[in-house]
């Protein structure tokens, strides 16, 4: 199939203003919260083998809440908690979360939940998405567990749509099943930045992040980065980019018949 | 130490002596299950490492010359005949407390004046019964008629009331504390309330009676017993205490009542939804009673009386004080699945065995659940009923360098020990194994960092390092021979983000070659 290239589209394309503001909602990017809401529902999938996976869930999470607006001045004297559960095998492959390396004010919010099974992980995320004094919910479960099926998913969506608590899901090992979450990511570790001082030394992190399923946005792949406790998107590469203009055609073509 | 008690008007205290409270209470428990005791003479023994010791003797066989304290085997010796009956001290010190507050029909406190004995402050109550004459009647009427035998005393001080019950003449008033001495000064030493050995010591000085030891100087004494600071081992102590120079603090007795409702069940119920049903007429029970006494139930109780005499009990810890009745049943509801109802369930009881002060305005859990979501403490109910206690924590800092018990979990909603802050250039990974897991250095360095290593059977190349972090071993805690640690903060070659460390060094002569470990992965 031979790529539209976004310049040689036609003007009547942009003179659509429903595939114009599909388009300037298509591209995900950081901050977006602020206009859009919290991702209520996202799905991060990373080897159990480096800590890349949390770090993004955490990472996502954080900059969503941070572009929120913050409901009261209560909110800045007592953070709401962060619920963190983890099924025992996704605890043994990756670790439990270590309180002296968490970012920000988090340390203070976490609450734990070690689960034997993944019902019973999954039971806790849903408690979890239900409670009004939780920012958000991280779960990390290892593998494909046949609990975790398609109406497991549906449930922990509609929780999370019904409450407004977002939910970040780390798939540890897992392969890409069928899931209702409103984003799906696939994430892996990236050699870092330099830092300032220490050539030899690692710097902050950076992942390879791919976007390859989500309902509101274009799939698309980034490099994703903290600097200074922030979240960076850099530029979206060459794939991305046509896929974007695939889905925009696509849009375009979907709705001319409706309207003539 | 010497405060004068300065009142106007001294206080007046009752004491009581029930000098054969087991016995008596042995009696008792025979008689409440319809039995006829017998009549030969009975001892109640108490098992020690030199066979049974008698604890108490009925009359009969303290005629035959059976005394407490005697080894049973002696008394048998003297009289073959003797029955026998294990003693229950513990049950005579329940007895005894529901005896203290039974007795405070007679004045506004009591106290336990263990083993055998209570304390009754009758300050300004006598009138009420006519006297003190009257009231000491009305006690003895009392006691009489259920079963126990006493002795009683009124005075103004504990010590007196106490000496004169134990040893002073039947029924004895003292009026005034001027009184006092007059009264007491022909009763022995041992109605000081001493330790047996110090009334020996005294009985050795040749001072048998109260009024002796009041004879003879302060100084004589204090010198005798300068070193005793013990209140039952100083006779000068007991005695200002007896004539009221000392104050003596006495413990109240204090009923508190546990909030209880319970449900006897016409017909056993056998089913599941029934069962719901009264559970949940015991949950709303629950939160009038709790409310009526304006608390909230932090542990609840739940027994099951089954009709073979069964008792099942369901125990519920709450994170924070509530009395919503939807939220009791909700994870009461979770935990009745294992309940095996036999033939039946025949009554029901909830306990709230503690509770703690609860504002009003906490009312409806369940409803807004629906609504706006669950607050904090709901949820963590809800996820401590299903999964356990132990699984729902949250990390709290902890001092030590070592950086698996630098943190540690505690329950959710308590509050986070103080600590000092960390340290800015400390980079800590975000997630610590459960274990360091040991790697296999395949290339390492002359600087002594891996440049190659297999962890989990995957080789990793080691990119960029950052270290060593020196952290020394607890000494004051672990034994000699533990060795440091140095950390490294390393990248591989895909970008995976490690803290690895080695533990010992080459040559520092605490053993071999130094291992390394894999602890923790960066984000």
């Amino acid at each position: 199939m031979p790529s539209p290239d976004l310049a040689s589209l036609p003007l009547a394309a942009f003179e659509d203003l429903a595939a114009l503001s599909a388009r300037r909602s298509a591209r995900w990017r950081p901050g977006l919260a602020a206009r859009q809401g919290p991702a209520l529902h996202s799905e991060i999938f990373a080897s159990s083998r480096d800590g890349a996976g949390a770090g993004a869930a955490l990472a996502l999470a954080l900059d969503d809440w941070r572009s929120l607006p913050q409901q009261d001045a209560g909110e800045v004297r007592h953070p709401r908690s962060v619920l963190w559960v983890q099924t025992r095998e996704a605890a043994r492959r990756g670790g439990r979360p270590y309180r002296a390396g968490l970012p920000g004010d988090l340390p203070a919010r976490v609450i734990h939940v070690l689960a034997e099974k993944a019902e019973d992980a999954l039971f806790a995320l849903e408690e979890g998405l239900r409670c009004r004094d939780l920012a958000f919910v991280v779960g990390e479960i290892a593998g494909n567990p046949r609990a975790l099926d398609f109406t497991a998913s549906r449930r922990l969506t509609l929780a999370s749509e019904k409450h407004g608590v977002p939910l970040f899901l780390v798939r540890l090992d897992a392969a890409r099943d069928l899931s209702s979450a409103r984003m799906r990511w696939e994430v892996a570790s990236m050699p870092s930045s330099a830092p300032r001082w220490n050539a030899q030394a690692p710097g902050p992190p950076r992942w390879r992040a791919e976007l390859f399923r989500a309902r509101a946005h274009a799939p698309g792949e980034w490099t994703l980065g903290e600097e200074a406790g922030r979240l960076v998107a850099s530029k979206a590469q060459r794939e991305a980019d046509e896929a974007v203009a695939g889905w925009t055609a696509g849009l375009r073509l979907r709705r001319s018949p409706r309207r003539a | 130490m010497s405060v004068e008690v300065t009142e106007a008007r001294p206080r007046r205290i009752l004491s009581l002596w029930l000098p054969a409270l087991a016995m008596d209470r042995w009696h008792l428990t025979i008689a409440e299950r319809g039995g006829v005791p017998a009549a030969g003479p009975l001892v109640l023994i108490a098992d020690t490492a030199h066979g049974p010791r008698i604890e108490a003797v009925d009359r009969p066989a303290a005629a035959a010359g059976a005394r407490k304290g005697m080894m049973l085997a002696d008394a048998r010796a003297l009289c073959p005949e003797i029955a026998t009956a294990p003693a229950d001290p513990a049950g005579d010190l329940a007895f005894l407390e529901q005896l203290a507050l039974w007795a405070q029909r007679w004045g506004p406190w009591s106290a336990l004046d263990a083993p055998e004995g209570l304390l009754v402050d009758v300050t300004a109550v006598a009138h009420l019964f006519g006297g003190e004459e009257a009231l000491l009647a009305d006690v003895h009427a009392a006691f009489a008629q259920r079963g126990l035998a006493l002795r009683a005393a009124i005075a103004p001080t504990a010590g007196a009331a106490w000496a004169l019950a134990h040893y002073g003449p039947e029924r004895a008033i003292v009026e005034g504390r001027a009184g006092i001495m007059r009264v007491l000064a022909e009763l022995p030493v041992a109605a000081l309330r001493l330790d047996q050995d110090v009334v020996t010591v005294l009985r050795r000085l040749g001072l048998k009676r109260i009024g002796d030891i009041a004879g003879i100087g302060r100084d004589a004494i204090q010198r005798r017993f300068r070193n005793r600071k013990l209140r039952t081992a100083n006779p000068l102590i007991r005695l200002d205490q007896l004539l009221g120079r000392v104050s003596e603090p006495l413990l109240p007795v204090i009923q508190e009542a546990v909030p209880l409702v319970q449900r006897r069940l016409l017909e056993p119920i056998r089913h599941r939804q029934l069962l719901d049903r009264v559970v949940a007429d015991l949950a709303r029970d629950m939160a009038r009673e709790l409310e009526a006494q304006g608390q909230g139930a932090r542990r609840l109780e739940l027994g099951l009386w089954r009709v073979d005499g069964e008792v099942v009990v369901r125990r519920l810890e709450l994170a924070a004080a509530t009395r919503d009745p939807a939220h009791m049943l909700r994870l009461f509801a979770a935990r009745l699945d294992d309940v095996d109802a036999g033939f039946g369930i025949e009554m029901l009881r909830l306990r709230a065995s503690w509770a703690e002060p609860l504002a009003l305005d906490q009312n409806d859990i369940e409803a807004r659940a629906e609504s706006h979501g669950t607050s904090l403490a709901g949820c963590i109910d809800r996820l401590i009923v299903r999964l356990g206690a132990k699984a729902v924590s949250r990390p709290v800092p902890y001092a030590s360098h070592l950086p698996e018990r630098a943190q540690r979990w505690q329950p959710p909603l308590e509050p986070e020990p103080t600590s000092q802050g960390l340290l800015e250039f400390h980079s800590r990974p975000r997630k610590l194994l459960d274990k360091p897991e040991k790697i296999a250095v395949l290339y390492a360095t002359p600087d002594g960092y891996p440049q190659r290593f297999r962890w989990r059977g995957e080789v990793h190349d080691v990119a960029r390092v950052e270290g060593p972090e020196r952290i020394a071993p607890e000494w004051w805690r672990e034994r000699g021979a533990a060795r440091l640690r140095d950390y490294y903060r390393i990248e591989d070659g895909q970008g995976r983000r490690y803290w690895i460390y080695r533990q010992g060094l080459i040559g520092d002569g605490r053993g071999g070659v130094p291992d390394w470990y894999l602890q923790g992965l960066y984000a």
